[in-house]
């Protein structure tokens, strides 16, 4: 009872001293408050991606914007599906909770556009990321982050070509994604024999056995393309089964990519900086809430296609291995 | 005790399947005719055939090796999955369980350093445990297994994810290969068998192995009757004595097994994994599993049919690239492909069973 009552007192003490504290700070002006403004108000930011769960590839955008959340105190919210409907009814979640900015992947510009448009109308600062550059304007989102599918694919054939090769194979891991199939077309336009091949992305040993199959088929293939790293890491696998001296490039890294580049197994790696698509999404939103900045000029801005190759592999595997890069 | 089961009931009577409606004295030929396995056999039969006469690249020994090794990936668990259904229920969780013992086996090595060996024997533990959960729970709940495990393939599912963030950081477990006894699990598990003229993956023995016991369970064993008879009237069979709840739970550990069994090669074949793989292939195995034979109903299926049916699905999936055909026309080709082999084995099944 007494120890209690004493706490009372304590409390009742600290109230008075905060209150005292409180009226002693002008309510407006000064060099406290336009200080404090910027960096303590906590903005919530919505974040809203087709990943299907399970990819590492999503991990390095997730890490990116959990990152830059945390150096600029903004509180975010993730949320993924990867389901277009579903897509967009979490883009219009996010406008109903009224937070103060969205960062959305337009994988499904059909679908998820017009609700991204809404929270564009609604006054929410909104950019696309990762997917949708050729969409992202049509729903007067005013800044894109992410690589442009076909010009990465591009300069991989660009690359294929100078290095001499003859016929590439072009995996896709996911039957209908229009991302996958802007890469291999795009390789298609520098290096024009190549071919696709679908594979079941959801069960490497099958990838392994197609790959090896199609390896097996057709002998003539110098260059098997990947669009994701573990698919790289099965090709490779595929290629000692089938007894086939074609060479491994691929889109995206992981460690064991990283490593396999150390070691020459793997060519190349067409990088898309997942790690910069998230920290930039949300870094940008952020800008623009507290300085009213736009980035890119009304143009997309590039995060890839970035090269990880022999000449500079050394300094980035440390980074692979961190899930950063 | 179990001789009024001796003889596999007969299947609830659906009216396409018309199998074995009546049982007389029939000759040797007819009997072997009438063998869950014999329709499947001469669709793999006619398949191959057909590949092989389109395909050039189709009739290289190397090519056969691959087809089997496709094979062996989904017979294996099909062999469970099988074996389940003859027993009268499903299992839809045995795709993300093979994730499961794979990323269990994976992490629990790597976390404590332990020899590669010590993970994969404590994932067979968690394994086990998780079908003895499903065979649990349907015994207690008598809710339908469709529903039991669908439930458990999202708890898995969520369970894969979160699980492996948690302690790897990434969705993906870390490269194990240079922890001890990895290269003898390797051997076990992944190993490529060097047969003189063509390399073998060691998976294809295993399941080879694996279909031949299940045989010998199926058809020579107490158990194997105890089998057929949960799956063919789980009343009639406890009235008779059955321990239906032990044989039951006993199927879904056999699932859990397979699963982890196949997750143990996908571990030691990448030295990593993924924790979103496996989702879809539940139902491939239980495509496996009805290709070969096996009733939806229950109480009617053969362990070397699952196989079959496995070799058609892994044949069919390889043969369509050894024909170099579209890719975009994959999965239509691969419907037509299995919907013939399912009516081809229908009207062998049927025509076997009108001969008397």
């Amino acid at each position: 009872m007494f120890r209690s009552g004493k706490r009372v007192v304590a409390l009742v003490a600290a109230l008075a001293g905060a209150a005292l504290v409180a009226a002693g700070c002008s309510s407006q002006g000064g060099a406290q408050q336009s200080n404090t403004n910027a960096t303590a108000q906590r903005y919530t930011i919505a974040m809203i991606t087709h990943e299907q769960p399970g990819d590492s590839f999503w991990d390095k955008i997730r890490a990116g914007a959990e990152q830059a959340a945390n150096e600029l105190n903004v509180d975010l919210k993730y949320s993924n599906n990867n389901d277009a409907g579903q897509q967009a009814t979490l883009v219009q979640n996010a406008i109903d909770s009224k937070v103060n900015g969205i960062a959305v992947t337009l994988a499904f510009a059909d679908q998820v556009g017009p609700a991204a448009q809404k929270a564009v109308q609604a006054g929410i600062p909104t950019v696309a990321f990762n997917s949708g550059i050729n969409e992202y304007q049509k729903y007067d989102i005013p800044m894109y982050f992410g690589s442009d599918e076909d010009l990465a694919g591009q300069s991989a054939g660009q690359r294929l070509a100078q290095a001499g090769g003859g016929k590439a194979l072009c995996v896709v891991q996911e039957q209908g994604s229009v991302a996958l199939e802007a890469r291999c077309a795009g390789v298609k336009k520098s290096f024009p024999s190549t071919e696709n091949l679908q594979v079941n992305g959801a069960d490497l040993p099958s990838v392994q056995q197609t790959i090896g199959a199609k390896l097996q088929q057709d002998p003539s293939i110098t260059d098997v393309v990947t669009l994701g790293a573990p698919y790289a890491l099965a090709a490779l696998q595929a290629k000692t089964d089938a007894g086939s001296q074609a060479k491994v490039v691929t889109f995206d890294l992981n460690a064991d990519v990283a490593k396999a580049i150390q070691s020459g197994q793997i060519l190349f790696s067409v990088d898309q900086q997942p790690y910069v698509q998230g920290y930039m999404a949300v870094q940008s939103l952020w800008l623009n809430l507290t300085n009213g900045n736009d980035l890119g000029g009304g143009k997309p801005v590039l995060t890839g296609p970035s090269f990880v190759d022999n000449t500079n592999i050394s300094k980035i595997a440390d980074y692979a291995a961190k899930n950063t890069r | 005790m179990s001789s009024p089961v001796a003889t596999p009931p007969s299947p609830p009577s659906t009216p396409s399947t018309g199998a074995e409606p009546v049982r007389v004295q029939r000759s040797l030929g007819a009997r072997i005719l009438s063998r869950p396995e014999v329709g499947s056999l001469a669709a793999a039969i006619a398949i191959f055939v057909f590949f092989f006469a389109i395909a050039p690249p189709f009739r290289t020994a190397e090519a056969f090796s691959t087809i089997l090794y496709s094979a062996s990936t989904i017979g294996i668990v099909a062999l469970g999955v099988a074996l389940l259904m003859i027993g009268g229920e499903f299992d839809l969780s045995s795709g993300v369980q093979v994730t499961t013992a794979a990323l269990a086996s994976s992490m629990i090595s790597y976390q404590f350093s332990l020899n590669a060996w010590v993970g994969a024997l404590a994932s067979l533990v968690i394994a086990l445990a998780i079908g003895f959960l499903n065979g649990w729970l349907l015994i207690k709940t008598k809710l339908p297994s469709f529903l039991i495990t669908l439930s458990t393939f999202f708890m898995l599912q969520g369970i894969n994810l979160g699980v492996t963030k948690l302690l790897t950081g990434a969705v993906a477990t870390q490269n194990i290969s240079d922890l001890d006894g990895f290269d003898s699990a390797k051997a076990i598990f992944a190993a490529d068998v060097n047969l003189g003229f063509v390399n073998v993956k060691v998976s294809v023995f295993w399941w080879i192995l694996f279909t031949l016991v299940a045989t010998w369970i199926l058809l020579r064993t107490r158990t194997g009757n105890w089998i057929f008879a949960v799956g063919g009237n789980q009343d009639s069979a406890r009235a008779v004595g059955v321990p239906v709840a032990k044989v039951k739970i006993g199927l879904f550990m056999g699932v859990a097994f397979c699963a982890w069994f196949l997750g143990q090669h996908l571990l030691f074949n990448f030295s990593t994994v993924q924790a979103g793989l496996g989702v879809g292939n539940e139902l491939i195995y239980i495509v496996a599993a009805v290709v070969g034979g096996a009733l939806l109903t229950g109480g009617y299926g053969s362990a070397i049919g699952a196989a079959i049916g496995a070799f058609i699905f892994g044949m069919t999936t390889q043969g369509i690239v050894y024909a170099g055909w579209d890719p975009n026309w994959f999965k239509t080709f691969l419907g037509v492909m299995l919907l013939l082999a399912v009516l081809l084995n229908l009207y062998v099944k049927n025509s076997a069973s009108r001969r008397k």
